[in-house]
């Protein structure tokens, strides 16, 4: 993780990351990003559960383009308030979206668009604030945000970048198809043959992934499908640290800049949030002649 | 069972019985994922459940939820992909119902969930539009849930994040190219606004047990139109309650006693 975040996101990237929403986010590598000391990224997101709040609060970002950030299962985003409200630790410029028009900005991207037409934000004050969505002649013309790098974790991944992600994907595949490049984090790494065997669930062409990281339990203490729940009482618990300024950096020295990894972080994590129900799809037939 | 009940199970109670048997319903979050298990299980057995971040359902998932995007949720999923897809069927109509919370909301149904004060330097910072904006721009009709208070009822929001019926004129929504038709109904802890077909201005149609108009009046920041039928709330029937605490142990979402 320490490699691919020091050689594929310098300071300044733009940055796709929780892009499935609630589940599936890459907390690892905002952790690492943090301890990198990162410096004047964008974050691109639909609604973004704390990550996002906990790289504003670190100081590690400029620019939020997303849908909403805060915490899903508490409420406000506490770093989030600070920043925008008082601009610290820093200001941050935020260019607001809605779900749905954050999804059609990274497929115009992704299509090589100048802009994708939709109804939806006609009557919202959110392109007033936001220069990328532009209403003309009844229609709302969503500009494309292109990421430098999306940072994804899925459930499995081969060491040639292709990957196998299941559940809901929220903006995975435009995210990572607009991006220059991908950052792969997986629960478990896995040979070709695994993934080859089932070609219509490799998530993204080969091509666009520049690193693969085996990193379990990566997403705490968000969900990941057949691996790992939810975990609702560290949400509560970095809800209630963050409040103040004071408590976030407690926190965050805590959780992040004294864990040198997610090896050590993952050692102090009740070990009943891993699921152990299973339950697998039936294989398909790619039978030829 | 007991038949004491918290504010937010009577709204949990009120806002199943939005969803008619048979509706596409666009979920969300907190209370109406709550509300869509107990329709789904009392009145609504064939309602499905749409979820932004790519989910479909027919029934309520079978432990608790604290997102919808948690474990359970998928599991015995009817279609699980991408939001583009699940935003597909919201442009093209097809959800006849969405949930969306707010911050404030005003007499004509916009709803706030950005900025309170100016967007460069806001007073507070709220966390934005998630799928609330599509929701209201692109459902057939949607319900909009929050707490009672004159600071989150207020005469007009100073910033529209979710646009309801404009500045209340009469075909303000087809006007400015609105898709859907906008919001039927306000549920609070203290009782239920709703809104005349084709828009306009929110009329106070019921007023939960316990409380009267005139504390309602004083809770909103708006003169407040009293519907000629305006009655009591009807409060959680014991199936509700019973259904409400099975999703909710433990009153994590609406305080009871799950």
């Amino acid at each position: 993780m320490r490699e691919a975040v020091s050689r594929f996101v310098p300071d300044g990237s733009t940055i796709a990351m929780g892009t499935c929403l609630e589940p599936a986010i890459p907390f690892a590598a905002g952790h690492e990003l943090i301890r990198q000391g990162r410096r004047d990224l964008t974050l691109v997101g639909p609604i973004s559960d704390a990550l996002f709040d906990q790289l504003i609060g670190a100081g590690c970002v400029a620019r939020v383009i997303a849908a909403w950030v805060g915490n899903v299962s508490e409420g406000l985003g506490h770093c989030y308030r600070r920043a925008a409200e008082l601009g610290q630790p820093r200001a941050i410029e935020i260019r607001d979206h809605s779900n749905f028009s954050i999804s059609l900005a990274l497929w115009a991207a992704a299509w090589n668009a100048p802009f994708l037409p939709t109804r939806t934000l006609l009557g919202s004050d959110i392109p007033s604030s936001n220069p990328d969505l532009v209403v003309d002649d009844g229609w709302v013309r969503v500009l494309p945000v292109k990421p430098d790098v999306a940072i994804l974790h899925v459930q499995r991944a081969d060491a040639s970048g292709r990957a196998h992600a299941w559940g809901p994907l929220g903006i995975t595949e435009e995210a990572g198809l607009a991006a220059d490049r991908v950052i792969l984090c997986c629960e478990e790494l896995v040979d070709a043959e695994v993934t080859l065997s089932d070609p219509n669930r490799i998530l993204l062409p080969e091509t666009k992934v520049v690193a693969v990281v085996h990193e379990p339990g990566g997403t705490h203490p968000a969900p990941l499908q057949g691996f790992w729940k939810r975990d609702h009482a560290a949400h509560r618990e970095y809800a209630q640290s963050s409040r103040t300024a004071e408590g976030f950096e407690r926190w965050l020295r805590e959780w992040v800049l004294d864990t040198p990894d997610r090896a050590s972080y993952l050692k102090r994590i009740d070990p009943a949030l891993r699921i152990t129900r299973h339950a697998f799809s039936a294989p398909v037939d790619y039978g030829d002649e | 069972m007991s038949d004491r009940y918290t504010p937010q199970e009577l709204m949990v109670a009120v806002a199943a019985r939005e969803i008619a048997d048979g509706e596409l319903v666009f979920v969300g979050m907190r209370l109406p994922v709550l509300a869509y298990g107990v329709a789904r299980s009392t009145h609504a057995p064939n309602a499905r459940a749409l979820f932004e971040l790519g989910l479909l359902r027919d029934q309520p998932a079978e432990a608790f939820l604290g997102t919808m995007g948690d474990p359970p949720n998928v599991a015995r999923a009817l279609w699980a992909t991408r939001m583009s897809n699940v935003m597909a069927l919201l442009a093209q109509g097809a959800a006849d119902l969405g949930f969306i919370g707010g911050a404030e909301v005003d007499r004509f149904g916009n709803l706030n969930t950005s900025y309170i004060g100016p967007p460069p330097r806001p007073r507070v910072k709220l966390p934005g539009s998630g799928g609330g904006a599509d929701i209201a721009i692109l459902a057939r009709r949607w319900v909009t849930l929050m707490n009672h208070e004159k600071r989150r009822l207020v005469e007009r929001v100073s910033y529209v994040t979710s646009p309801g019926h404009g500045d209340g004129t009469a075909g303000w929504r087809t006007r400015h190219g609105l898709l859907g038709g906008g919001p039927a109904a306000i549920v609070t802890t203290l009782a239920v606004f709703r809104f005349p077909p084709g828009g306009g201005e929110a009329e106070l149609a019921t007023v939960h047990p316990g409380h009267t108009v005139e504390e309602v009046k004083a809770e909103t920041g708006w003169p407040v139109k009293v519907s000629s039928v305006c009655r009591e709330t009807a409060p959680p029937t014991a199936g509700e309650l019973a259904q409400i605490r099975r999703l909710d142990p433990g009153g994590f979402w609406t305080g009871g006693p799950g």
